[in-house]
Formats: C-alpha cells, sequence, structure tokens
C-alpha cells in the first residue's frame, strides 16, 4: 500500500499517493487543470506551462504536472495570477502558431484550439513571426509533419522514445530555432522511422497527421472504369464510432458497412475475411515448422510496423518472422485473383482500398515484394479510420443514423478468431485454436484462451499439446518487443510462437485510429475499452475457428487447394529483406 | 547556426575511430556520457559528422536523433570541420556598427555557404566571431590568422581569390 499525502486543492482535502503529481491530485479532487504537453506516464515535462499552479507559500507559480505533493500542501488552480500567466503563454504560443484553423486537418479535434477557447482567448496581443510559411516534411509514405503548427510538446518524441523505443525524432537545435526533426534533418523517409503513427495519434495539433490519401479513393470512386472493392481491418469497427461521437468501444460494424455502400464502393467485403485465412496459413507454418523441426520461434507478421523494426534492427531474425502476407495484403491478393477470376473483371480495373488502424498500413502496400504473380499490387489505397471517418463525414453520410447492413460475404464472412486479430493477443488466440484442433483433431479442444488476453505488455502462456507443449508469448509496442527479442537473443526467453504488434495494445491502439486528447488518453483504457468490444462481437459469432469459415472453406476446395499449397505460397505469402537504419 | 549535412566528404582514419571507440568505453556506464563523449570526439575529428555520431548512438544504444539533438543544441559542438581557410568575421559592437554585417554578406554570396558552414571543396570554412581585438579597423574579418580590417563588400571577392590560387 503506497503511503498517503494529504493536502488541499482549491480549498479542498484530498488524499493521494506518495509521488503523486498535483495535476493528477487535482483530478481526484475533480478539477481538471489544462496542459499541451503533459501525456500521463510518457511525457511529464512541464513543457507548456499551462498546467501551472499557486502553491501556498511557493515564490513562483509550478507546473502542476511535474510538482510532486507533500503532506500538507495547499494548492490553487484558478487563481487571478494562474488564469493571467496560462492566457499570456498561451497567447505566446499562438504567436508562433500557423493559424488556418479552417483548413487545418484537425480542425474540430485540435487540443491546442480548445484550451484557446477554454481559456477565453480572444485576441492574440503578440505577433511572432507574421505570414508563417508551411514547414513541411511530406517525404515519408504514411504521415506529414508541419513544424509550423508544432508547439515543441514533444509528445511525439516521448512517444517514438519510449512507447515504441525507436527514437527518429527529438528537438534540434536551441532557443527560437528548436524544431522536431530527424538527426541531421533528414528527412523522414530517409530516417529510421517505422511508420506506426503512434507520433500522430498523440500530437496536440496539426502539426503530425497521417498522409491523406482520401481524394486518390475519391478518384476511384468517380471513375466509372473501375470496379472499387473495399474491405476494413478488424479494428476500425470499434472505433469508427468515435469520430462521430460514440462512446470509446462502440461496435459499429453494421453502419460501418451501410456507410461505405453510401460511398458509392462496388463490393463492400471485410478484411476479417483474410485474417482467417491468415490464421490457416500461418498456423499450417507453425506446425509444419514444428513437426519438421523448422526455425522457431515463429513470429507473426501482420504488423507492417513490427516488421521495418526487424529488417532494420534485428534482421538476424528474418527467418523466424511467418512469411505469410499480411491480412491487408492477404484480401487485396484475393480480391485481385480469385474474386477477379470467379467474377471474370480484369485485375487491373479493380482498385482495392483497405480500411486501416494504422499509418504503416500505407507503407506496407507500396512494398514491391508485394507484387502479384500477375503484375498488381495487391491492394491500392490504405486509408487509416480516421480519414474514412473524413471521407464519411464530408459526404454528408449520417453516420449514426444508418441502419445495420451486412458485409457482402464471399470476401466477407469472418469468424469470431478473425475479429480479435485487433487486439494484442488476439492473433495467438486465433492461431490457438485451429491449430489445438488440427493437432488434437478434435473440435472440442478449449476455444478461449484468457492467457494471452489483456492490455499486459508481454504475456505468456504455455499449452499442452499432444507430444509438445507449446510455449507462446505475446508483446505489443517496439519497447517491449526489443525486449522480448533481446532476451530470445541471449538465450534466456525460449518460445515456440511469437505474437508480435507494433503499437501497444495491438491495433486497437494504431497509429491511425480516431484522436483522444491526452486527458482522455491519459485516464480511460482505450486500448482494453475497444477491445473489449471486439471479444463481445467474438463471443457472438456464430463460428469461432477460422477454420470453419465456410467461405474460406469454399475458397480453398475451390481455389487454393489446401493452406500452404504452391498457390497459396505464390498469392498469400511474401519475403522480407534487411534494411539499413542509417543512409550515410 | 546552420546544422546541416556537412557538404565534405568523411575522411576519418582507422585510428581516429580507435581512439573514439576507447573513449566510448570508458565513459558508457556513467550518467550523462553524452557530454564528455561528444567532446572527445570533437577534439579527435574536429567536429562532429553523421558517421561519428551514429558511432556513438551505436555504441550507447540511444537514438542518433538523441545524440543530434545534444550536438546541435550547443554551440561549442560544430557538424562542419573547419577548412584549408578559417575565415571569422567579426560581429562585435564595433565592426558590427561599421557595416560587419554586409561584410559576412559578401562572404556568403561568394562562397555559397552559411556562417558555420565549409565549402565543399574544403578550402573555406566560415564563422561569425565576436571582437577580435582590433576595434581601430573596424570591420574586420580574418582568414586564419591573417587579418584584413577596414573592409567594404567589394574588397571581399578579390581577396578570397587570392587564397584559391
Amino acid at each position: 500500500m503506497d503511503k498517503m499525502v494529504n493536502l488541499k486543492i482549491n480549498n479542498i482535502p484530498v488524499s493521494v499517493p506518495e509521488g503523486t503529481n498535483v495535476l493528477e491530485a487535482a483530478r481526484s479532487a475533480g478539477i481538471r487543470i489544462p496542459s499541451l504537453c503533459y501525456l500521463k506516464d510518457i511525457n511529464e515535462m512541464g513543457a507548456c506551462r499551462m498546467c501551472i499552479v499557486e502553491i501556498k507559500g511557493g515564490k513562483n507559480l509550478v507546473a502542476s504536472c511535474v510538482y510532486p505533493v507533500s503532506e500538507g500542501m495547499e494548492v490553487f488552480t484558478d487563481t487571478e495570477k494562474v488564469r493571467n500567466s496560462r492566457r499570456i503563454t498561451l497567447e505566446l504560443i499562438l504567436s508562433n502558431h500557423r493559424m488556418e484553423c479552417l483548413t487545418c486537418p484537425r480542425n474540430g479535434n485540435c487540443e491546442l484550439r480548445q484550451l484557446a477557447a477554454e481559456l477565453g482567448i480572444d485576441e492574440v496581443r503578440y505577433s511572432g513571426s507574421q505570414d508563417k510559411q508551411p514547414e513541411l516534411d511530406t517525404s515519408a509514405l504514411h504521415l506529414v509533419r508541419d513544424n509550423s503548427k508544432c508547439i515543441l510538446c514533444r509528445r511525439c518524441v516521448s512517444a517514438c522514445r519510449k512507447l515504441q523505443a525507436v527514437g527518429v525524432i527529438g528537438p534540434n537545435d536551441r532557443g527560437f530555432a528548436t524544431h522536431i526533426g530527424s538527426a541531421f534533418d533528414r528527412p523522414l523517409a530517409e530516417v529510421d522511422c517505422i511508420s506506426c503513427g503512434q507520433c500522430t495519434v498523440v500530437c496536440p495539433t496539426g502539426a503530425l497527421t497521417e498522409k491523406d490519401d482520401t481524394d486518390q479513393v475519391l478518384a476511384a470512386l468517380r471513375d466509372p472504369t473501375k470496379h472499387v472493392v473495399v474491405g476494413a481491418a478488424p479494428s476500425v469497427r470499434v472505433t469508427l464510432g468515435e469520430c462521430f461521437g460514440n462512446p470509446v468501444g462502440t461496435n459499429v460494424e453494421g453502419k460501418m458497412y451501410a456507410a461505405l455502400r453510401r460511398l458509392g464502393f462496388d463490393k463492400v467485403f471485410d478484411v476479417n475475411n483474410a485474417a482467417d485465412l491468415t490464421i490457416l496459413e500461418e498456423g499450417t507454418e507453425f506446425l509444419h515448422r514444428l513437426e519438421s523441426g523448422g526455425t522457431l520461434p515463429l513470429f507473426t507478421s501482420c504488423s507492417p510496423g513490427w516488421i521495418r523494426f526487424l529488417e532494420q534492427d534485428f534482421p538476424e531474425f528474418i527467418p523466424n518472422v511467418s512469411t505469410c502476407r499480411s491480412p491487408q495484403q492477404m484480401f487485396g491478393a484475393m480480391v485481385k485473383s480469385y474474386y477477379a477470376e470467379k467474377e471474370g473483371i480484369d485485375p487491373k480495373d479493380i482498385v482495392v482500398v483497405c480500411i486501416m488502424p494504422c499509418t504503416a498500413k500505407k507503407y506496407e502496400c507500396k512494398r514491391e515484394e508485394q507484387r502479384l504473380p500477375n503484375g498488381c499490387m495487391p491492394v491500392d489505397i490504405s486509408i487509416t479510420t480516421r480519414e474514412l471517418g473524413r471521407m464519411i463525414e464530408k459526404a454528408g453520410i449520417m453516420f449514426n443514423s444508418l441502419k445495420d447492413e451486412e458485409c457482402d460475404p464471399l470476401l466477407g464472412m469472418a469468424t469470431g478468431a478473425g475479429v480479435i486479430f485487433g487486439a494484442t493477443g488476439g492473433v495467438m488466440e486465433a492461431a490457438l485454436r485451429t491449430v489445438v484442433a488440427k493437432v488434437t483433431g478434435s473440435e472440442m479442444g478449449p476455444l478461449e484462451f484468457h492467457e494471452v488476453r489483456g492490455t499486459k505488455e508481454i504475456k505468456e502462456a504455455e499449452y499442452a499439446l499432444p507430444g509438445k507443449t507449446v510455449r507462446v508469448c505475446v508483446a505489443s509496442g517496439v519497447s517491449n518487443i526489443k525486449k522480448v527479442l533481446k532476451g530470445i537473443k541471449s538465450g534466456e526467453l525460449n518460445y515456440d510462437f511469437v505474437e508480435f504488434m507494433c503499437c501497444p495494445g495491438g491495433c486497437v491502439n494504431g497509429g491511425g485510429q480516431p484522436y483522444q486528447p491526452a486527458d482522455v488518453r491519459g485516464h480511460v483504457d482505450l486500448k482494453a475499452l475497444r477491445a473489449k468490444a471486439l471479444y463481445r462481437q467474438d463471443e457472438q459469432s456464430t463460428y469461432r475457428k477460422s477454420h470453419e469459415n465456410p467461405m474460406i472453406k469454399e475458397l480453398y476446395e475451390t481455389y487454393l487447394g489446401e493452406p500452404g499449397s504452391h498457390k497459396a505460397h505464390e498469392l498469400l505469402h511474401t519475403t522480407y529483406a534487411a534494411q539499413k537504419r542509417y543512409r550515410v | 547556426m546552420p546544422n546541416t549535412k556537412t557538404a565534405v566528404p568523411f575522411q576519418g582514419t582507422k585510428e581516429q575511430e580507435e581512439q573514439l571507440r576507447r573513449i566510448i568505453a570508458e565513459y558508457k556506464d556513467t550518467p550523462g556520457a553524452t557530454m564528455p563523449i561528444l567532446q572527445a570526439a570533437q577534439s579527435i575529428y574536429g567536429y562532429l559528422p553523421e558517421e561519428v555520431q551514429i558511432i556513438i548512438a551505436e555504441e550507447l544504444d540511444v537514438p542518433l536523433s538523441e545524440i543530434y539533438g545534444v550536438a546541435s543544441f550547443y554551440a561549442q559542438f560544430t557538424l562542419n570541420p573547419k577548412g584549408k581557410y578559417r575565415i571569422s568575421v567579426c560581429l562585435g559592437t564595433a565592426c558590427y556598427v561599421k557595416g560587419a554585417a554586409n561584410i559576412l554578406q559578401a562572404i556568403k554570396d561568394k562562397l555559397g555557404i552559411e556562417a558555420g558552414g565549409i565549402t565543399p571543396d574544403g578550402l573555406f570554412s566560415l564563422d561569425a566571431c565576436r571582437c577580435v581585438g582590433a576595434c581601430g579597423l573596424a570591420p574586420v574579418m580574418m582568414i586564419n590568422d591573417e587579418v584584413y580590417g577596414r573592409l567594404t563588400p567589394k574588397e571581399v571577392g578579390p581577396i578570397l581569390d587570392k587564397y584559391k590560387e
């Protein structure tokens, strides 16, 4: 039990554990202290000076996000002095911020703008640098940085360094020249950025946004010669609703299908179906490696951010990664082969659009080794949940009042196993369901593998199969992936099968998911609530094991042969290659 | 201070690298190792090019962006080597009021580099400095140990040309 400290906040007595900062203590008294840089447990550095408060007996105002409580302390969060100081600081921040609010991608969910409204800033008295020009880095496939809107809060830097242990950005130079950038101010495309997009979800302003590819989607939809097919990733159905004010963890699958039809897609399939397909291929690959003494542990390959990290930082483990394409790429591959042949459409006339929780998927779908034997790239355009939200809004679709619809079954129908891909541990659980059934030859085995569920950063479990105990591990967030890889390398950790997801908590917390202000992010367990909605859908599914999916069965019977067949290899598997970390 | 990548190709030797790695090994496990290592690296190489910062980042197992952030923060660190001819333009008070900014601009225009930079052939490096103690001759610039006083922007070109020969 932590030692408790008693203090007063605006004369209200509160008791909080020792070591708590004043900002969090104030929350327990029902007072929200504004901040632009604070990100609980991740970015606590007092950079923005918005959270300053007055402490009785103190000489100066203090930044409450880095000021620990002490016994008998008296804090005042809303005095005239505090208000004035916050207003002046915010005006100074705004004086150096390129204000194009009406045309900014963050219009409507900008934390800076929100705070300016809260503090009643109706005038900026300081002119700073007049006619500020955009300072753009558009080099990367997945995001755009515009430093003219950056307020130097360092949230992106912390997300990159602490959550993802990649650290490709940091504050460069000093004083007024200070700016966030890569080493030697190289463009993002030239450094070892893994494209995860975690920096974009924590940015309070429009300085970091995903690269908007929605115009390409619209162009395809308006082109009468193109047959446009769409599929959304498992996690998108439990997050898209947030773009329309629904509570975190609302499943809007039916409305999502309805909205996609209203946007004009010719076929509304579902990447869940390809997730099931992934399990059959990956499960077969695992069993094959297990039986034939192949390279183990087997690593999952669904997460392109993780793959990029592996290729750059741990290329020695490339033989351990499953050769399976990710569900997004399997989806595109099936559309442009199986579906195209079945419907008699030239695959070159098909445009495959994927809705992803992920910015790295934009990079993945452009990787040359993804090209299919027929010369097509499996996926043409990959957009994030946020971009889909904006497309729906712009099209005037009244999302919340739409009636639920079903997806087109052919490459849409999915099992509960496919749905849970969106949460950390989901791919492992889905694979175990199928692997256990295959090994035991019985469908009576366990259906739920609770040991691999939950938002714990690294999860381990052992399952006894006939003749072999399978040791599994699930890790999400690159900092945790790094720990596991180092452990495996040193021989300290021993597993047979490992699920790695680049983003902490898996795809439900992906870099392309809807914005939530830092205040919500720090105090609502987004990962758990969103994942819960996926597991609920799994529970309610008719089929819960990938190999029971009737559409997948038909796909193998009529087209692919069997999992791991030559044709399956051509269409559903890929290769990896070591990549350089530095470009000198 | 311009902190762009230097235009001069890296010419570090094996001996220099060995020396650097020895120093890194010495400091590696002490907290705050970055500063003394960067200082040592600059004294070995004369500047802190990307190649050297990568060695430091890898050895300390910290991101390159972190090393670069420190190197670009402190004015004492330079990302460019010094040229064969080191030009220093005095921007002290006396020189400044006598138009030293125009002298600096003329050199920048002539050489196509910013203060802190170096020409790609490694011949000239340019720095702005504070008072050199020759206020009577303002505005003043120095090229290595040679002092040029009472300069006008027009005179800059011919002086630099002299060094090119």
